[in-house]
Parts: structure tokens; C-alpha cells; sequence
């Protein structure tokens, strides 16, 4: 064989060998979900046989598990409101116009993103509790705007500061209005920008835990990734149903991540990369 | 008013909330933490009394604070070693151009995606003592995730597939911006193969090594959600990091003081560590800067 041939071989090879890795364990859970409950228990089979969908039936038909999805869409679109709403004029006036304490604000997001959540969420937890807002999940939805703002407001200054000059100052000799300069200018050229950070706001808040857990207390305010980890089993662990509804929970995420993902990398990547 | 004033108020009320929302819910929230750790704050006996630096002395004297904190170094440690390791080897391998490279580079992401408490659902049924799939394929049984050396070091793995392709594509990025100049040049030099990559690749990804490396541990050291639902910091504690002792303390035994201590120390933990790093980030950003100019 010729060299080449044994370089293209050996690519394929590893890459082959890196995607059987990565997408092993979600391919192992979804043929634990398509397995009758007879054998589960039983290795071999390794494949089902023959598959069944009663494990995502009953997932489905739980009204525990639809709720919580349903929830977590809305915390996470929420979220993503609440962050823009909060960080796009933020960005756009750290970005272009002259602000004393610049690199005071931009120093002060990043040090509380080094926040680990545990050491905000206990006092958060005492404030909910006398607001009447814990187990309501406009408690979580603050909790992960707050979480996310120093990344949305890093990431959209560093899209904003892209934008031309003169098209802001064109628009401003225009007359045009700080507002009006965001929703003609910078809103639309910034749309790419905005497409990333929102796919990671949302993805974010979608897989987010500690936060979750410790504001919610009931179902009815519970988001995905709990509902996951307090999976009932009192006697026997469902472990098809569990499965079943682990597969579920990552579609979201994961359908985002294939179709965006160069937008996600992007997002991901802005600031840090360029320097 | 002025037209100057004006402008300089228009100026702060477009910051402004989102300042205030982030000193409100963030910074606050903090500062309160740090307040209720110099407490004894227990609310379902009543108690609640100012104790000074009481709940700092008896961390210091608590084995299993230390017990904690010594397995989040060792987690930071190996997840963070083997992830930059992978994911530099990842990148390069999807740096090459074959066909369907884009749809690796997608699937490759994937992982990262995955919720921290679905992914602790994947690990922990593959590490099933009696009907885990790796004990079948490995012909042994061992009870991973009940056995105190392999508990830990099955989270480490979790750790590692569900966060190695965040680092492999930040190198991946960095990959892309060194100029192919750069390696023409080098190759005219007669470097090849290895002394490409030790002389030209390696010193050029430093500055994105580092990031990697930083955000990497930062988060690692505030694990919580895959090691509590793997293992619940079991068995006997053996893998239970500081934030998951520290929402023990608040959470299941209501201590909001001593809870809280843990939680600042963990906090200072993260930071120290973020420090040392953002100092070696900023050495080799001048560096690049002088070499570029």
C-alpha cells in the first residue's frame, strides 16, 4: 500500500476510534431504553431484541416528566430574554460610546464569573423563601439570567466591537437615538453574535443543576436535569425509564449543538481565541 | 439639564441594569454568604448568632472539609491533565482535511452538550456492578461506583468524555489562526513531523492552552451535578468534592453558617486557582505581543 494510503487509513482510523468514544455512551442508553424490562438485567444480548418504545411510552405518559420539560424550555428561553433584554444595551455602551469605569464593570463581571453557584445560592435560597418565589420558577429563571450575564455581556462587547465605527456615528449624526441606533444598527449587524450567545444562554440554563435543585421544591416548578436525578424507584430503579428519559433530555442541547455548531464555536470562542 | 449631562446619564442607564441585576442577585448574594459564614445560622432550632471566625476554626479542624477538598484538587488534577491531553490530540486529528470532517467536528461536540446529571445517568449505568456493559465487555466485576478507590476515578471518566471536546475545540480555534506561513517557513528550515509541532504549533497554542486550562479548572473545581448524581460523594465520602459537601451542609442539614464557610472556601479555592492561571495567561499574552511586534 502507498504511503498515502497508509496516512488516510490510519486517519480514518482514529477517527473512527474518537467518535466510537464519544458517542458510546449515548448509543449505549439508547439501546438500554429500547430494551424490554425482561432484559435489562441480562448481558447478552447486548441489542434488544425485539426493541420496544414502551420505556419512552411511559416516560412520555408521566405527568411529571412533560412537565419538567416544559419547564426547562420555558426557564431556558426566559433566560435568554431576560440576558439580552439585561446585556445587549450594556454591551452595546461598553462596545462603542466612552464609559467612565469601562474596565471597572468589565473586571467586576468577570470576577463573579469565577463565582462557583454554591456561594450565592444560599442566600438567594433565604430571600426566595421570604419573597414567596421559591419552588416557582421565576426563582430559577433570575438564578440562571444572573449566572449567565457576565459571559453574555463579555461575548456580545467583543461581537459589538466588530461593527464598524462609522456606522454608528453615521447613524448618530443622523440623530438618531441611543435605541434607535440598537435596533437599526446594532441589532441587525449583531445578529450573528446575538444567534451565539442565545444558543449558549439557552444550552446553559437547558443542562443547568445546583441552581435548579436547591430553588425548586415540588414538581410543578421542577426543570429536566432534577426531575432526572430525583427519578423515582422506590423499590425497583426503572432503570428503562431512566433511560429513556436521560436520551430525551439531551435532544434539545444536542439537535442545537449539530445544527449551529460553527455558530456555537463561535460564540464559544469570541474574545478568548482572538485575544 | 445639558445637552453633555444628558448624554453621560443616557450613557449609564443603557449599563446600568444590567449592573444593578448582576450587584443584586450575584455580588450580594456573595458578600451575604461571606457574612452568614462568620454566623451560626440553623434555622429549623432557632438558632441564629454572630460567632466570628468560629465556623473557619472548625473547618480547619474538620477531616472531612479536608477529606473534600483533597479529592477536588485530585479531580481538578487528572480530569483537567487528561482533557487537555485528549483534546489536543483531538484537535489535531480534526485539524487535517478529510471528507466529512465538518460532521466529525459537530459529533465530536456532542458530548459537551449532554446535561451534567444525564451524563452521570450514561456513566452510571455503564459502570453497573451487575448489569454495566464495561464489566461484560471487561469479563470482570468490579463495583465501580461502590468501591472507594474506583468511585472517584469513575467520575474522572464521566468528567472527561463529557468535557474534553469543549477544550479540543477551543485548541481547534486556535489551530486555525497560525498563519500557514509559518510552518512553510519552518519546513524550509527543514523541520518536520515532531519539530513542527514542538517549535511552531506548541508555543503559538500556549495562550489558548492556557484559556482552556483555565476555564477547565475552574469549572472542575466547582463540580457538583455528575459527582452527585453518580455517586452522591460515596461510598464513605471517598468521592465527595467541596461543593458537594458544602450543599450537604446547607441543604440537607440546614447549617447555613458553617455551610457557608464551606462555600467561601471553596470560592477562594476556585479563585487562587484562576489567579495563578490568568498571571500565566497574561505573561504569554506579551510575549506573543512582543514576538508579534
Amino acid at each position: 500500500m502507498s504511503r498515502s494510503g497508509l496516512k488516510s487509513l490510519f486517519l480514518a482510523a482514529s477517527v473512527g476510534l474518537m467518535l466510537s468514544f464519544v458517542l458510546m455512551p449515548f448509543a449505549w442508553q439508547l439501546v438500554t431504553a429500547l430494551k424490554p424490562t425482561g432484559q435489562l438485567a441480562q448481558l447478552p444480548p447486548l441489542l434488544p431484541s425485539p426493541p420496544t418504545l414502551s420505556h419512552f411510552l411511559a416516560v412520555l405518559a408521566a405527568p411529571g416528566f412533560l412537565r419538567a420539560f416544559l419547564n426547562s424550555a420555558l426557564v431556558a428561553v426566559a433566560s435568554v430574554l431576560l440576558g439580552f433584554s439585561l446585556g445587549i444595551p450594556a454591551s452595546y455602551a461598553l462596545a462603542k460610546l466612552e464609559i467612565r469605569g469601562r474596565s471597572f464593570v468589565l473586571v467586576g463581571l468577570l470576577f463573579l464569573s469565577m463565582f462557583p453557584a454554591i456561594s450565592n445560592v444560599g442566600p438567594l435560597y433565604l430571600v426566595f423563601i421570604r419573597l414567596g418565589i421559591r419552588d416557582n420558577l421565576l426563582a430559577v429563571i433570575l438564578a440562571h439570567a444572573v449566572f449567565t450575564l457576565p459571559f453574555t455581556v463579555w461575548t456580545l462587547t467583543s461581537f459589538f466591537q466588530e461593527i464598524p465605527d462609522d456606522l454608528y456615528r453615521a447613524a448618530r449624526v443622523d440623530g438618531c437615538s441611543h435605541l434607535g441606533i440598537l435596533r437599526h444598527v446594532v441589532l441587525p449587524l449583531g445578529a450573528p453574535g446575538l444567534l451565539s450567545v442565545g444558543l449558549l444562554v439557552f444550552i446553559f440554563s437547558w443542562n443547568e443543576f445546583l441552581y435548579a435543585f436547591t430553588l425548586t421544591a415540588s414538581p410543578r416548578a421542577r426543570t429536566l436535569p432534577v426531575a432526572i436525578a430525583l427519578f423515582p424507584g422506590l423499590h425497583e430503579i426503572p432503570w428503562g425509564e431512566i433511560a429513556a428519559a436521560a436520551v430525551l433530555a439531551t435532544l434539545p442541547s444536542v439537535l442545537l449543538v449539530l445544527l449551529f455548531q460553527r455558530r456555537i464555536v463561535s460564540g464559544l470562542t469570541a474574545g478568548a481565541v482572538k485575544g | 439639564m445639558n445637552s453633555r449631562r444628558r448624554a453621560v446619564l443616557e450613557r449609564y442607564a443603557l449599563v446600568g441594569p444590567a449592573v444593578s441585576f448582576a450587584a443584586t442577585l450575584a455580588l450580594v448574594p456573595v458578600l451575604a454568604t461571606v457574612w452568614l459564614s462568620l454566623r451560626q445560622e440553623m434555622p429549623i432550632f432557632g438558632i441564629s448568632r454572630f460567632v466570628g471566625l468560629e465556623n473557619y476554626r472548625q473547618l480547619l479542624a474538620d477531616q472531612r472539609f479536608w477529606n473534600s477538598l483533597g479529592n477536588t484538587a485530585y479531580f481538578v488534577g487528572v480530569s483537567v491533565a487528561l482533557e487537555l491531553a485528549l483534546g489536543l490530540g483531538l484537535a489535531l486529528l480534526l485539524n487535517q482535511r478529510f471528507r466529512g470532517r465538518g460532521a466529525a467536528r459537530a459529533l465530536a461536540l456532542v458530548p459537551w452538550a449532554v446535561p451534567g446529571v444525564v451524563a452521570a445517568r450514561f456513566w452510571e449505568w455503564i459502570f453497573n456492578a451487575d448489569f454495566g456493559v464495561l464489566n461484560y465487555l471487561l469479563g470482570i466485576h468490579v463495583n465501580w461506583l461502590g468501591d472507594p478507590f474506583w468511585a472517584l476515578h469513575a467520575a474522572i471518566a464521566a468528567d472527561v468524555w463529557k468535557t474534553t471536546p469543549f477544550v479540543f475545540l477551543l485548541i481547534l480555534a486556535g489551530l486555525q489562526v497560525i498563519p500557514e506561513d509559518l510552518y512553510r517557513a519552518a519546513r524550509m528550515d527543514g523541520a518536520t513531523g515532531w519539530k513542527l509541532f514542538r517549535y511552531v504549533t506548541l508555543p503559538l497554542l500556549r495562550p489558548v492552552i492556557l484559556l482552556a486550562l483555565l476555564f477547565r479548572t475552574m469549572d472542575a473545581a466547582r463540580i457538583f451535578d455528575l459527582i452527585f448524581v453518580l455517586t452522591g460523594g460515596g461510598p464513605a465520602n471517598e468521592s465527595e468534592t467541596l461543593v458537594v459537601y458544602a450543599y450537604k451542609l446547607l441543604y440537607r442539614t440546614l447549617q447555613f453558617g458553617y455551610g457557608s464557610a464551606v462555600a467561601v472556601a471553596t470560592f477562594l479555592f476556585v479563585f487562587a486557582l484562576s489567579l495563578a492561571y490568568l498571571h500565566q495567561l497574561r505573561r504569554a499574552w506579551e510575549q506573543r505581543a512582543r514576538e508579534a511586534a
